[in-house]
Parts: C-alpha cells; sequence; structure tokens
C-alpha cells in the first residue's frame, strides 16, 4: 500500500484523525493496532477473510451497467452492487473483518452502534458466524424507523440496547457504545461501523472496505480498458465512500463526488451535510469536520435515512476536501426520495435511502461527465428496509389502492 | 498551579487528604451555581473540579450526563463558566480546576481558553478526551498562561503511560478508580489497592483517585491510599434533588462536610 495513503504512525490524515480518548482505552487501541497490523501480514488470516467474502458474503459483487437510469439522468452510469452483499449492504464488510480481528484477540464480546440497522445486522450476523456475544446500541428513534432491522437482529442472536439520550439517533448510540467499551474494555471489541472513531478505526475500517473500489476498478478497466471519469457515493460517516474511493486515489483523472444528506434543506438547519458547512472539531475520539454550534456543543443532525443521519464525518474525507482530492456536494430528503424511485423504476433495483443520495445526485453531475466517460456509482445498500418511511414520505399509504404512476 | 500545589503540600504535611469536589457550572442555574460552589468551598473540599458542560459527554454516567443538559439549557458557555469562577474568587481561596472534552475548549481557541482560564483565577484544567498524546499544543498554551494541566491514569493503563501521565501533570495525577463512566457505586473496586500501589511504583506526583466515590464511608478508605479523593456524582445528584432553590447550596455544603470528615486524620 503507498505510504501517501496511509495515516501518520499517530493516525493522522493531515491535520485530521489522531486519537481523543479518555485514557481507559488507549491500551485496547494500542492492542487493536498490534492485532490488526499482525492480521493484515498474516496469510492465514488473509485466506480466511477472502474465503468469507467468497463463500458468505458473495464477493465480488457485480458492477452493472445501468442503461436505462443512465438514459433518464444523461450520463453512462455502473453501479457497483454493494446491495447484493450478504445482510444488503456493504456494511457486513468491515463487520466480519473486525470481527475476525476481535476472535484473533480472545474478545468474548462484542458491541456496535448502529443508525440505519444495516451495520448492526452485519455485527449481529458476523458475531453469529464466528461465534461472538453481541450487544448493539441503537437510538430510539432509529428503533422507530428501521424497525425490521431490530428483528433481524434479535434473530441473529443479538440484544439490542435501546438509547434514550440526546437525539435519540446514531450520535448518541455511538455515546453509549463508548461507554460500554470503556466500562467493559478488557473482554470486549467495538466494531466501529464507519470510517469514524479514534485512530486505528478509521483505517481499519477503510481497510475492509476498499474492496469495494479495488474491485470496481478492476471490473470497469476490464469492461472498458479504461477508467471511469467520476466515482461516486453517498458520505453519512463515510465508510462506504471511503471503501469506493480509495483505489482511485492515485488516478489524477479520475473526479471522486461524495454526497452527503442535506435534510430538510441546509439552510434550515436540519441536515447532516458535515463537509459543505461544518468546521473542524473533534468528537466520538477524532479531529474531522463536525457540525456544531459557536460554543462547539455538538448539533443534531437530521436526515430521511438513519444510516446519513450523523454529525461528523470520518477523518480521511476531511483530508480529501482539504486536499481537494475528493469533492462533497449535498442532496435533500425531497431530492433522495425521486432518486429511490428513478432507481426502482427504470432498473428494477430498490435502493437504500441512503445510496439514493448518491442516484439523485447523477443528474446534476451529468453536464460534467465528460463525452465518451462514465460514472461509477457504489450502490451501498438495499432498500428493503426504508419500505415503510419512504411509503409515508410519499404518501403512498393504502397497499390495495394500486400505487401510483 | 502554585496554589493547587501548596494546598496539596499543606495537607499532606498535616497527614490529612484531599477532598476534591465536582462540581458542574452552570447547574441548576450560572447564578446558583457559583452559590453552589462557594458554599461547597466553605464547607471544606480543598479543591473544586468545575465542569463546564459539553454535548456528548462519553466518560460520564448519567448523573453528570443529566447535569451538563441542564447546564447547557440554563446557556452555560465557555464564558459563562469562566465568569462563575471569577464570582467563586470573590470570596473563596481554593484552587480551581476546570474539567471538560476538548471540543468546546477547541472551539473556544486553546491559547485563548488557557490564558482566560487563568485570568478569571482557575488553577488547573482537565479535558477527558484528550490523553499526553495529543496534547502538545495544549500543554504549550496552558503552560504559557500559567495554567495546569493534570492527565487521567486508569486501571488499564501501562507503566509506560503512568510515567508519561506522571511527568506531564502538573499539581495531581487523576487516577481513575475503575473501568467504566463516572456515576456513584455501591462498591468500592477491590482491586484498587494494588492499582494504587502500580501508580506510586512510577510517580510521586500526589495522586487524586475518582469514579464511583459517594459516602463518606468509601472516602475514608481511599484517603488510606491517595492524596486526594474526588467525589462528582454523588454531590451532582445533591444538587439535582435540590433545583433552583438556595436549598442546593446548604444540601451540597451538608454532604461535603459530612465527606471532609473522612479525609481528615483521625
Amino acid at each position: 500500500m503507498p505510504d501517501a495513503l496511509m495515516p501518520d504512525a499517530r493516525g493522522h490524515f493531515g491535520a485530521f484523525g489522531g486519537r481523543y480518548v479518555p485514557e481507559t482505552l488507549v491500551p485496547a487501541l494500542d492492542e487493536l493496532l498490534a492485532t490488526y497490523l499482525a492480521c493484515r501480514e498474516d496469510a492465514a488470516f488473509l485466506a480466511r477473510l477472502a474465503d468469507i467474502q467468497r463463500d458468505y458474503v458473495g464477493r465480488p459483487t457485480p458492477l452493472y451497467h445501468a442503461r436505462r437510469l443512465g438514459d433518464k439522468v444523461g450520463c453512462d452510469v455502473y453501479l457497483k452492487r454493494e446491495d447484493l452483499c450478504h445482510t444488503g449492504a456493504h456494511k457486513i464488510n468491515n463487520a466480519l473483518g473486525q470481527a475476525l480481528v476481535a476472535k484473533r484477540m480472545g474478545k468474548p464480546r462484542v458491541i456496535a452502534e448502529t443508525g440505519a440497522g444495516q451495520h448492526g445486522v452485519a455485527t449481529a450476523t458476523a458475531c453469529a458466524l464466528l461465534d461472538l456475544r453481541c450487544d448493539v446500541y441503537m437510538g430510539e428513534e432509529d428503533i422507530r424507523r428501521q424497525a425490521l432491522n431490530v428483528h433481524r437482529m434479535h434473530l441473529l442472536g443479538a440484544r439490542v440496547l435501546p438509547v434514550t439520550s440526546g437525539t435519540r439517533t446514531l450520535k448518541d448510540a455511538t455515546n453509549e457504545a463508548m461507554r460500554d467499551w470503556v466500562a467493559n474494555v478488557r473482554d470486549t471489541h467495538y466494531i466501529v461501523g464507519s470510517v469514524v472513531g479514534p485512530h486505528p478505526f478509521p483505517m481499519i475500517v477503510r481497510d475492509f472496505q476498499s474492496i469495494i473500489g479495488r474491485e470496481a476498478r478492476a471490473q470497469f478497466s476490464e469492461a472498458m480498458g479504461r477508467l471511469p471519469s467520476v466515482v461516486t457515493a453517498c458520505v453519512g460517516g463515510g465508510s462506504n465512500a471511503m471503501g469506493m474511493f480509495h483505489a482511485f486515489v492515485p488516478d489524477a483523472g479520475v473526479r471522486l463526488v461524495g454526497v452527503e444528506a442535506a435534510g430538510r434543506g441546509v439552510e434550515t438547519g436540519e441536515h447532516c451535510a458535515t463537509l459543505s458547512v461544518g468546521r473542524p472539531g473533534v468528537l466520538h475520539g477524532s479531529r474531522s469536520y463536525l457540525l456544531q454550534d459557536g460554543d462547539g456543543q455538538v448539533l443534531p443532525s437530521h436526515s430521511i435515512s438513519a444510516g446519513l443521519d450523523y454529525p461528523g464525518v470520518g477523518p480521511e474525507h476531511s483530508h480529501m476536501k482539504e486536499t481537494g482530492r475528493a469533492e462533497y456536494v449535498s442532496v435533500t430528503d425531497d431530492e433522495a426520495l425521486v432518486g429511490f424511485q428513478m432507481l426502482s423504476r427504470t432498473e428494477g433495483i430498490i435502493p437504500a435511502l441512503e445510496s439514493s443520495h448518491a442516484i439523485a445526485n447523477l443528474a446534476a453531475l451529468a453536464p460534467t461527465v465528460p463525452s465518451g466517460g462514465s460514472v461509477l456509482l457504489c450502490l451501498s445498500g438495499r432498500g428493503d428496509k426504508d419500505m415503510e418511511t419512504a411509503v409515508s414520505a410519499l404518501g403512498l399509504g393504502n397497499a390495495l389502492n394500486g400505487g401510483q404512476r | 498551579m502554585t496554589r493547587l500545589m501548596r494546598s496539596l503540600e499543606v495537607l499532606r504535611s498535616k497527614g490529612d487528604r484531599a477532598l476534591i469536589c465536582y462540581l458542574m457550572a452552570g447547574d441548576p442555574t450560572p447564578a446558583r451555581a457559583a452559590e453552589i460552589v462557594v458554599a461547597v468551598a466553605e464547607a471544606g473540599a480543598d479543591v473544586i473540579e468545575l465542569g463546564i458542560p459539553f454535548s456528548d459527554p462519553l466518560a460520564d454516567g448519567p448523573s453528570i450526563q443529566a447535569a451538563g443538559q441542564r447546564a447547557l439549557n440554563a446557556g452555560t458557555t465557555v464564558p459563562v463558566c469562566l465568569d462563575i469562577v471569577r464570582q467563586v474568587r470573590r470570596t473563596a481561596d481554593t484552587p480551581i480546576v476546570l474539567m471538560t472534552y476538548l471540543n468546546p475548549i477547541l472551539s473556544y481557541g486553546l491559547q485563548r481558553f488557557a490564558a482566560d482560564a487563568a485570568d478569571a483565577g482557575a488553577d488547573g484544567a482537565i479535558l477527558v478526551d484528550l490523553t499526553p498524546d495529543e496534547a502538545e499544543e495544549w500543554q504549550e498554551a496552558a503552560a504559557a498562561a500559567g495554567l495546569g494541566t493534570v492527565f487521567l491514569l486508569a486501571p488499564t493503563s501501562t507503566p509506560e503511560r503512568i510515567r508519561l501521565v506522571g511527568r506531564l501533570c502538573t499539581g495531581f495525577v487523576y487516577c481513575v478508580a475503575r473501568t467504566g463512566v463516572t456515576g456513584a457505586r455501591v462498591d468500592l473496586p477491590p482491586d484498587l489497592p494494588e492499582l494504587l500501589a502500580r501508580v506510586r511504583a512510577e510517580t510521586d506526583r500526589p495522586v487524586g483517585v475518582g469514579f464511583g466515590i459517594s459516602t463518606p464511608e468509601q472516602v475514608r478508605t481511599v484517603a488510606e491510599l491517595a492524596d486526594g479523593v474526588i467525589v462528582g456524582s454523588a454531590l451532582v445528584n445533591v444538587v439535582a434533588e435540590a433545583g433552583d432553590s438556595p436549598d442546593a447550596a446548604s444540601a451540597a455544603a451538608e454532604l461535603v462536610r459530612s465527606l471532609k470528615a473522612g479525609t481528615r486524620r483521625a
């Protein structure tokens, strides 16, 4: 791996990242780093991971040429089908990798935070497979809007612990998971679900997700004999985007475009467009862009998609914004719903509301794509979990009324 | 930091231990909080730890989380907290150590905060999520302003980290008694004597012990082992029960008097 893509020894990506945690966690983070670096060099570990990725997750996931979607938005579009991963989203790539690391550290218990429930389901799945105890922290508000995933976690043998503090969403679930980890650090591994948190988490999660971009780059090159003009993905914490972008970072001719959630509109204050309108701060263990008020208090965020509903973002994204290597834009809840319906109707693929943000931005992206160029989009998850939210937001209501055209 | 060091020295020479009392600035309101701090100082607190509220206090249990939220709802900001320190300084000379998380201080500006805190009459500061590994800029700012820096040690700390923290603390070392968040507990951790022995083997700094100490009996037990005993959630709970009334100050003072008895040489 080229040095330019690695954080420094203390986990800094330029001015971002690092390790801002209570002292109790420092030895556990050191242990995790040492174990992870050993795993990365260990042929047996890598072989086991590769087997699981192939036979259990279903990798490599397809690269799909979305012709009807392309006609609709006005540019050539390829989808990297992470929605076809076992459990329905890219989250499983990281959860299985970290669960294998936890197993190697001899920690019998795993905890996780979850927003949309996809990371919770992925972690519960990995724990069932590897025989680890699993507790998942989830905000009450998210439990309400993602009930299906709560049932899945229960069925997989995990406990789902409701979080009632703060805004009762992903930020508060992360706070509670951190508190649990501080108390139980000796026998518990915390599987952080995105490229956030203290060093070495942003690096570990990125590495386990970077298989998305490595596969997609090889698949695209083989099919087309060139690289895409633009690579794009939605950004909450930013793990599917970082996983997709990473293989393309050295390809200077490839534009990287992250799409944040503008919620009810950036001007309303009810959004999670962290990179677009936040400023650098420290939350959940690393220095990165953050939605905060003038006194350094973290602001509540809003998005129709629970998985993007987070006031922070991964430090490597902050670094890529700062260096200009990646661009970050945002689309609203309403625009995301248009993307959600558009992919469903043009391609017969119902996307997660998170991924729908990247779809929704295609129309704006299209005029900037050079002729003969293509857009490669990470379709990070499928939309089954979002049916209730989408049906209610779109006013589809009664299942007997025949739907709308 | 001289006031804090002097105060700890005096106690040490008498064979007493320091009672270190944590209160949340701005809880229930900024005006009331200043009254409470003064009352607690007069009742025998040797050091005051004054919390600056943060929206996401991930090392705190329910009591201090709720106190922080009450303070934020009452409009408590960093300048308001420094104003409380100024008000307390009109009547009390007890050392004050500010305790918070990094982000509000980063937002205020590290140099500006160190200078303004020292100017207001604070003696030191603890930033819970700032370990020595990332603290270089903060230490320079604090040293330039004459503000003391206190870092935390935990039961999981290795000998190397105990030496590192010991070297970088001015005043005292804050030893977290257990792996976990703040909050009153029924029992003291059984391995506390062993933890203190490990800390003493690596540093000769005065050691304050906190997290989960709430009763006079617990204070007495910890005072046998440590130079200072830190009580937080128990005091914060008394303030919460009294609500926004003058009773808060007298109730907190009464608890402090009963706790202080445990730190005096019998």
